[in-house]
């Protein structure tokens, strides 16, 4: 789960990492009420995405009176910023971040996350910072610092200063900056998160080191025990078919394709999707039922792929372990009846109780294609797309 | 011969008389396992599905001789429940949950090491499927009549998946050694590297298939472990070709952060390395046959 940069940075400033005056607004009133709150000559007008590279897409503006700030609100708040990690949709602002500009003597990159080659908390670190990790290690892969955390012990004083004195910071600064590589460790490791980001960590001209910008990614498994965190969710970010999909306990991604997918397993999932492009289409979906799926988790599976309307056709790949093939045939029966798809629909079963979950589908006198294996599978939806897909595509209801 | 588990080794099941385990483990006994009890704290020295019922893992390696533990007990619990089974000198563990905080797997791999490597245990998982030895044992959650007993190792993240494998490989005659099941998470106890190291090992399996999929650097090591180390064919298949960057696909694993992450640049490390690696997942089976078929023997051993 992603945070925005302010919420990110409320909870850094709970751990010791000294962050600039700042506050929350919704609207331009409030925005300029913020920064009369906030006092000072400059502020920053930050839009509030789960996004980087904002400052880049326009998404932030100096300001130096009550009108610009008010100005820059107005301009930023419901406008879509796109940037390279939001795709080609961008995302709607919704809420704003007043902040006072301070007077940057330079900056530093800074960046917790769970290695998984070492299975450990990594620390990079980087004298150059304000551009993205990707862009420092392509351009000075040699700035660079690297430092694991030994789990059973935690990030150690003296670890933070070897990364401090290898950014080249003054004796002053470094005693900061270890506050700061401690309180983030910590921060880490108490909310459960996979990513803590601080870029850009700037040192001030008058001798400060603050926070600048802020990035905080969490555990989805360890959220049941972090309420605090969980409830930060912006639902507002998040595709509302995939939120859609959450509260249904199924797991969904939108593609671009329009083949929509029903699968049981995420490896399965992803090899469906894998399948689809190799027979020559293109997957609308990632869909993975789970285990046990019932019914009405099949019938609300139907209804996740049917609301896409790029989907022309759809594949059900069911390889039963835990679940059960005359369940699954039940859910799709069920669905049909209920939704009435008008796109092509093939179902693939195999596994446990595959016979009574082929009787049931065959017995149901409904409009479907069977598919015994994988590759006839992948074949018959293919065919199914192009029978139906002319000449502009038969769309959903 | 297999690698792991055989019909010899004593299992018990913690997280014994909920509901999974429950339903699991008749179906582990009817395979063939040798189940020799469970353990759910609180109720030792009860009876569950005809078997004694333990409090703590100490007593059922005491009591039972177990040797090897499926684990069925809540994400919450399960790190405890692994390194409990750690510290009674369980051989094998196989943790079946999925959801586990990735840092409480963190804990576990650290904990480990407090273990001498001669008695540490090896822990396969979690969010996996299992481990299954054709026709011997099965510790696991799969569909147990889909492995053939045959001479391919089967090693893979996702579990359908390796349904999959395992029955395209029975419908053209060709069955597998072991199958096991290194689970979707991005800190799992066994790595590919682990299991391949066994299967070059184990004196019957003839060739090993690797099943896994986009997010994280095992497929890339297991690749250049298999072109150092290995005598056996590796025959390799990576899901998730069509996944876009950044996006999580439902295990918690799956996820393409860094450069080499994708499938695309794993297989292209693949067959750098000399794998053989299977174009679509429809073909697992006939990859496997031509595979075999170069090591110009028993393509269709028993049926």
């Amino acid at each position: 789960m992603d945070i925005h940069e302010y919420q990110a940075k409320e909870l850094l400033a709970g751990f010791g990492v000294a962050i600039p005056r700042g506050g929350v607004a919704y609207s331009p009133e409030q925005a300029v009420y913020r920064a009369s709150e906030i006092g000072g000559a400059r502020w920053a007008v930050k839009a509030q995405i789960h996004s980087g590279a904002r400052g880049k897409a326009g998404g932030i503006k100096l300001c130096s009176n009550e009108d610009e700030v008010r100005q820059a609100a107005k301009s930023l708040l419901g406008r879509r910023l796109v940037t390279h990690q939001t795709g080609a949709e961008g995302r709607t602002v919704h809420r704003l971040y007043i902040e006072a500009a301070v007077p940057i003597e330079r900056e530093i990159y800074l960046g917790f996350v769970l290695d998984r080659k070492t299975e450990r908390v990594m620390i990079v670190a980087s004298a150059q910072g304000g551009m993205e990790i990707e862009e420092i290690s392509e351009k000075s892969p040699e700035a660079i610092i690297r430092s694991t955390v030994e789990p059973a012990v935690g990030l150690t004083s003296f670890q933070a200063r070897e990364i401090a004195f290898a950014l080249a910071l003054d004796s002053a600064q470094v005693t900061r900056a270890v506050t700061v590589l401690l309180g983030c460790y910590r921060a880490f490791r108490d909310l459960d998160a996979t990513m803590v980001e601080i870029n850009p960590l700037v040192a001030t001209t008058d001798g400060q080191l603050l926070a600048l910008d802020c990035k905080m990614t969490f555990d989805d498994n360890a959220l049941f025990r972090r309420p605090n965190v969980s409830e930060l969710r912006d639902y507002a970010e998040e595709d509302p078919r995939e939120s859609q999909a959450a509260e249904y306990g199924i797991n969904y991604v939108a593609l671009d394709g329009e083949i929509g997918c029903i699968v049981n397993g995420a490896g399965l999932a992803m090899g469906t999707m894998d399948l689809i492009k190799h027979a020559g289409s293109s997957p609308a979906n990632f869909l993975d039922v789970g285990g046990g799926a019932s019914p009405e988790k099949v019938c609300n599976a139907f209804r996740l792929v049917l609301a896409d309307p790029k989907v022309k056709a759809i594949l059900v790949n069911i390889f039963a372990g835990i679940n059960r093939c005359d369940w699954v045939a039940q859910g799709v029966v069920n669905a049909v009846q209920e939704l009435k798809p008008t796109v092509p629909l093939v179902v693939r079963l195999a596994g446990t109780n595959v016979e009574e979950g082929r009787r049931i589908l065959r017995e149901s006198g409904l409009d479907l294609v069977t598919a015994d294996t994988l590759t006839e599978a992948a074949e018959k939806v293919v065919a199914a797309l192009k029978t139906a897909g002319t000449p502009a595509g038969k769309g959903t209801p | 011969m297999s690698i792991l588990i055989d019909e010899r080794t004593r299992v018990i099941i913690q997280g014994f008389t909920g509901d999974k385990g429950t339903f699991h483990g008749k179906e582990m006994v009817a395979y063939g396992t040798n189940i020799v009890g469970g353990v759910t704290p609180g109720k030792g020295g009860k009876r569950h599905l005809d078997l004694p019922v333990f409090n703590t893992v100490k007593e059922a390696v005491k009591q039972a001789g177990a040797e090897a533990t499926i684990i069925f007990v809540p994400a919450a619990f399960c790190a405890d429940s692994i390194m409990e089974a750690a510290d009674a000198g369980i051989r094998l563990i196989c943790a079946i949950t999925d959801g586990i905080p990735a840092q409480d797997m963190m804990m576990v791999k650290r904990y480990l090491w407090r273990y001498p490597k001669e008695k540490r245990s090896t822990v396969i998982g979690p969010n996996c499927a299992g481990i299954i030895s054709a026709g011997k044992a099965m510790l696991g959650i799969m569909p147990g009549h889909i492995y053939q007993r045959g001479v391919v190792g089967l090693v893979t993240r996702s579990g359908t998946l390796g349904y999959e494998a395992a029955s395209q490989m029975k419908a053209l005659g060709i069955g597998i050694t072991t199958s096991v099941g290194i689970g979707g998470d991005p800190i799992n106890g066994s790595s590919f590297v682990d299991v391949l190291q066994r299967f070059e090992e184990d004196p019957e399996t003839e060739a090993v298939m690797m099943i896994g999929e986009i997010g994280g650097p095992q497929e890339a090591e297991a690749a250049m472990f298999a072109k150092q180390n290995m005598k056996k064919p590796v025959i390799g298949y990576v899901a998730g070709l069509t996944a876009p960057k950044g996006r999580r696909m439902g295990h918690a694993g799956a996820i393409i952060r860094a450069f080499g992450e994708s499938a695309a640049e794993k297989v292209e490390i693949m067959k750098e390395a000399g794998l053989t690696v299977v174009p679509s997942p429809a073909d697992m089976g006939s990859t496997a046959a031509t595979v075999l078929g170069g090591l110009s023997k028993r393509v269709a051993v028993g049926a």
